[in-house]
């Protein structure tokens, strides 16, 4: 491709995205910075493709511009109909105390100086003579990993403990916020053209769902991809007011929640014993082992994402209603 | 050195600086939410645009696996900070 | 011949896109500025997917794209729905 013409998308991509960014925390109404914060999380995307990341790209888009844009979204719901919560921004009024105004000029230009430092240890490292041990060991390894997505491979194969580790934190962080309190209030019934949309959009992003889960192994795509599209299906459940956006109850919740890290470590334990290394795949079924360990935590994303954007534990009728109930009569004495 | 590594680097540390100074700065935490997920994107770009080899050859897979990870453990940071973040609001909305 | 007509499907787009852009500039109020995004945006996606397709001469590309505007359609077709409602029940409110 010619290369003005490419410097010249660069140009105008990165220069909307440092735009997109700083109208996002310019603006005091919090509703504006995070629809801002959504347009950003886009763009972002279309950069992740220019800079040939396609795993990234579908990531960013369903996971950090949608399902972050959905979470801040829910957060900033009108508590009552026509206000809006622009916080009285104390650090933009221009009337401020001298030290307030020379504290925020401090810290811009710390930020700044911090700018400065990253950009110059950036420059120093990309002139130096590129390292290829590492990628060359990883398609040197391809073959053997079970997988052709090089991705997918270093994900689940050759980093499969950090894909582990991610996993825990995410159960941790939904444990986080069941202790937390309440679910979010819930959504008022969809009229007709919106349940309209729901009820063929559910089944085709359950479909898309399983397509990327698939196609992770030799193209873009994988669990996380395909776990995102899985909440947001639940997502748009809950947003049109059903009661019942894809979660089982009580037990079978709990044991889809801890799936993905369970299969993983047994997977891992199994190995172990059978005289492998932790999560060293033999060879010839290094593919099957990818593929149930990214079924498990396809399920498992989906389930903590959705409880995330929930807020909390779904009421169920039994044990949690009854255990609610017990709750709110011993708050009331 | 590539050209469009060199671009988006230095863009990606103009973005962590703003995410940072909105992180600082602002009053609501829902936009110092917003702030540090924009430091967090700063920082993916700048392990992609390292991670970019030039049109020709395949990018180096290990940090793009990296960003990946950081996309989710953002997101669900960015869940527990806003549930905090309601409670919050709702313990001082009661006393 | 296909890349020119590609390219003239993609430019028209284009067209449609900057057209919907001005549209939600310019236009005094949120319902003709919903109608202008809603309406000139859509069609731009489906020529801009129509100039991918014939570029990409693959059947299965194609469908795709095919299926990416049609779901597109229905959700801003919806969401469009769904804010011009919430806007008349505020106005009907004060």
């Amino acid at each position: 491709m010619n290369t003005t013409s490419l410097l010249v998308f660069d140009g105008l991509l990165l220069f909307s995205i440092v735009c997109l960014a700083w109208a996002s925390l310019a603006t005091t109404d919090e509703r504006r910075s995070v629809i801002l914060f959504m347009a950003f999380g886009l763009v972002l995307a279309v950069a992740w493709g220019r800079l040939l990341a396609p795993d990234v790209a579908l990531a960013e888009a369903a996971i950090g511009a949608g399902l972050s844009g959905a979470l801040l979204l829910a957060a900033v719901r009108k508590q009552s109909p026509g206000s809006s919560r622009t916080h009285a921004n104390t650090d933009r009024n221009y009337s401020g105390s001298g030290a307030k105004v020379a504290l925020q000029w401090l810290i811009t230009l710390l930020c700044a100086a911090l700018a400065g430092t990253l950009a110059w240890a950036l420059l120093h490292a990309l002139s130096s003579a590129p390292h290829d041990t590492l990628p060359r060991a990883i398609s040197d390894n391809l073959v053997a990993s079970g997988v052709s997505n090089p991705v997918t491979a270093v994900l689940l194969n050759f980093r499969a403990y950090d894909t582990l580790l991610e996993l825990a934190v995410l159960l941790t962080a939904v444990l986080g916020i069941f202790a937390l309190g309440q679910t979010t209030p819930g959504y008022q019934p969809a009229g007709p053209v919106f349940d309209g949309l729901v009820r063929w959009l559910v089944p085709v992003l359950i479909l898309t769902a399983g397509y990327l889960l698939w196609v992770g192994a030799h193209a873009p795509g994988g669990a996380f991809q395909a776990g995102a599209t899985l909440a947001a299906a639940g997502v748009v459940l809950r947003l049109a007011g059903r009661s019942r956006i894809g979660l089982p109850d009580g037990f079978m919740l709990r044991i889809i929640m801890a799936a993905g890290v369970g299969v993983f470590l047994l997977v891992g334990l199994t190995l172990l014993l059978l005289g492998r290394p932790f999560l060293g795949y033999p060879p010839a079924w290094a593919g099957a082992l990818i593929l149930l360990i990214e079924t498990a935590a396809m399920l498992s994303i989906a389930a903590t994402l959705l409880l995330a954007f929930v807020g909390g534990q779904p009421q169920s009728a039994g044990v949690n209603a009854a255990a609610n109930r017990q709750h709110e009569e011993n708050s009331r004495c | 050195m590539l050209t469009a590594q060199v671009l988006y680097g230095l863009t990606a540390c103009v973005i962590v600086a703003l995410g940072l100074r909105g992180a600082l700065l602002h009053a609501s935490l829902l936009q110092r939410v917003v702030a540090i997920n924009v430091m967090g994107a700063g920082v993916f770009m700048l392990l992609i645009a390292v991670a970019y080899r030039g049109p020709g050859l395949p990018p180096d897979p290990l940090p793009h696996a990296l960003v990946l990870t950081g996309i989710v453990v953002a997101v669900s940071a960015t869940a527990l900070a806003l549930a905090l973040a309601r409670r919050l609001h709702a313990e001082q909305d009661n006393d | 011949m296909i890349s020119l007509a590609s390219s003239i499907l993609i430019l028209a787009g284009l067209f449609f896109y900057l057209a919907g852009s001005i549209g939600l500039l310019r236009l005094p109020d949120l319902y003709t500025r919903l109608h202008a995004l809603t309406k000139a945006d859509n069609l731009g996606l489906g020529l801009l997917a129509a100039g991918l397709a014939l570029h990409s001469q693959h059947l299965l590309t194609s469908l795709k794209l095919l299926l990416i505007w049609l779901a597109v359609l229905a959700a801003s077709a919806t969401s469009a729905h769904l804010i011009a409602r919430q806007a008349r029940r505020q106005e009907t409110r004060r």
